[in-house]
């Protein structure tokens, strides 16, 4: 063991100090660095971990710290568990709303449908899981009372209502969101990746 | 050299972590003058009091420790450093103030050295240095108090990015680095050269480069480094994206990364965003230097995408490395996504 005393030496020369003894080390040694501080804990235990060396530290009885180098000792980077891939049977129902109106033609016929969309969704036998909503239809959870009305309808059934977050600061609609939960685009994107069926009106 | 000063870590790296900063800055009173634009509300670069309809004053301070020997070039770079957050605001430079902390024991001529070196850059920011104060200290400490003016419809503001906008950066990263592995005797001469001359170059020249365009928001990059400082412009309704091919660095900066020549600031900046930044890509180098901290670092700035390459060519024409290093997106997972 090779002990390497840093107390006191300002970063990066604890690590500079321990890259050096490592360097003239074998395979198998350890260095036993003291240091003054967490952030220098913090800097060793990289610096270990880049090299592949097996890192641990602790507290001295004098307060101080302690980082304990092995060299090169790291049995393979951990491996990810591997991500199962399968298609999924079945799969949650999701709705999508990206506008406040339905179909296009004429835009005060497309909200008039859009509001039969949604009070129709809360008549049916199964909810959807999810309902999203983005760009004009953040406008549905949070402007139009008939459209919120059903929403909230469809949250008590057991549906989770999610909004755009930058869709609503866009159409400065923050504060009036009346139903659900804010989300954002990963979410927005993991909901429809992992999604059975996505309803699009 | 018989004028030398002695480096123990400075510049802004220097700096008190973010985090312990934050907890201390929580429990001070707020003020409530209603002209005070810019307060400590926000973490924006300077504070902007707003006197008559078209004119408010920006006030803004900073001091550190030597991080070069040149006693002339400490002045230069601790000045351009201060001077900076009146044009991160989008302001003009008026008056500047010395700040000395100076050993009795210490060869005076080192203090007019540097001093000099102070004085030409607001020379050359177009200010009148008018006074200052010094203290008796045990270590050199040298930096400027700065008032500057802006219209207050002109305010670059930090964190009033708008979605699709673009992140030009006008300066290369990685001066912390390099500064680092200098004080170690690890630095080659010509990467401390290109980092000296970044640290000495005024932001005056980008920020006034950047008049013609629609700036959204600006701040200067500084101790908390690029990732430190970008997670300050972004409202909690969008994230950050940064492109690691579009990042301007340091001809050195990622030899020292590599070698381990790693400043504490960077490490207490890691920790703090710690959950709030993603990479998405296995880069442990890039990793430190996005979060290495700047002495007198670049403009950061957030401009419309049809806007950004006009701009970029205009800072280049500046003749330091710059780029554009992401774009503002809508809200992810988290504040700010590394990726290639």
């Amino acid at each position: 063991m090779i002990t390497i005393d840093a107390k006191g030496k300002a970063c990066p020369l604890p690590v500079v100090e321990a890259k050096q003894a490592l360097s003239g080390a074998n395979e198998g040694d350890t260095i036993h660095v003291l240091v003054d501080n967490e952030i220098a804990v913090q800097n060793l235990t990289k610096m270990a971990q880049q090299k592949q060396c097996v890192v641990s530290d602790g507290r001295t009885n004098d307060g101080n710290y302690y980082v304990d180098i092995t060299k090169g000792a790291q049995t393979d980077k951990q491996t990810d568990v591997p991500v199962s891939c399968a298609p999924m049977n079945g799969g949650k129902t999701v709705v999508v709303l990206s506008s406040n109106c339905m179909g296009s033609g004429d835009d005060e016929l497309g909200r008039a449908l859009m509001k039969g969309f949604v009070f129709a969704l809360t008549q049916l036998d199964t909810v959807p899981d999810t309902v999203l909503l983005y760009n004009g239809g953040a406008r549905l959870s949070s402007e139009v009372p008939e459209t919120i009305a059903d929403l909230k309808k469809l949250e008590e059934a057991g549906a989770e209502i999610l909004t755009c977050g930058t869709c609503l600061n866009f159409y400065g609609l923050t504060e009036k969101l009346a139903v659900g939960n804010v989300t954002n685009m990963y979410v927005i994107c993991e909901t429809m990746a992992q999604a059975g069926k996505i309803i699009r009106p | 050299m018989e004028e030398k000063l002695f480096c123990k870590g400075g510049g802004c790296t220097a700096k008190l972590g973010p985090a312990v900063l934050e907890r201390v800055l929580s429990k001070l009173p707020k003020p409530t003058d209603e002209n005070l634009l810019i307060g400590c509300e926000s973490s924006d670069d300077a504070a902007v009091y707003q006197l008559t309809e078209d004119t408010a004053v920006v006030q803004t301070l900073d001091f550190f420790p030597p991080m070069v020997e040149d006693p002339y070039v400490f002045g230069q770079i601790a000045a351009a450093n201060a001077l900076s957050d009146v044009w991160a605001m989008g302001g003009t430079v008026k008056t500047a103030l010395n700040i000395v902390c100076f050993p009795e024991t210490m060869d005076l001529n080192i203090l007019g050295s540097i001093m000099t070196g102070g004085s030409d850059k607001v020379r050359e920011a177009g200010a009148s240095l008018v006074g200052g104060h010094s203290i008796a200290d045990t270590d050199v400490k040298y930096g400027l108090s700065v008032m500057g003016t802006v219209h207050p419809k002109k305010i670059r503001a930090n964190n009033t990015c708008k979605i699709g906008d673009q992140l030009i950066l006008t300066k290369p990263l990685g001066v912390g680095l390099i500064m680092t592995a200098s004080r170690v005797g690890q630095a080659q001469q010509e990467w401390i050269d290109a980092a000296v001359r970044s640290m000495t170059t005024l932001n005056r020249w980008a920020c006034e480069a950047a008049d013609a365009f629609d700036v959204h928001a600006c701040t200067d990059v500084t101790g908390f480094g690029l990732l430190g400082h970008l997670r300050e412009m972004i409202q909690p309704i969008y994230s950050a994206v940064v492109r690691t091919d579009g990042i301007p660095i340091l001809d050195g900066a990622r030899y020292c990364a590599e070698e381990f020549l790693l400043t504490a600031a960077a490490q207490r900046t890691r920790n703090f965003l710690k959950g709030k930044v993603r990479f998405a890509v296995d880069d442990f180098a890039l990793e430190e230097i996005l979060f290495d901290p700047q002495t007198s670092g670049g403009l950061l700035m957030s401009v419309p995408q049809e806007q950004s390459e006009a701009m970029l060519k205009e800072i280049q024409k500046l003749g330091l490395p710059c780029g554009i290093i992401g774009s503002i997106v809508p809200r992810m997972d988290c504040d700010i996504i590394v990726t290639k």
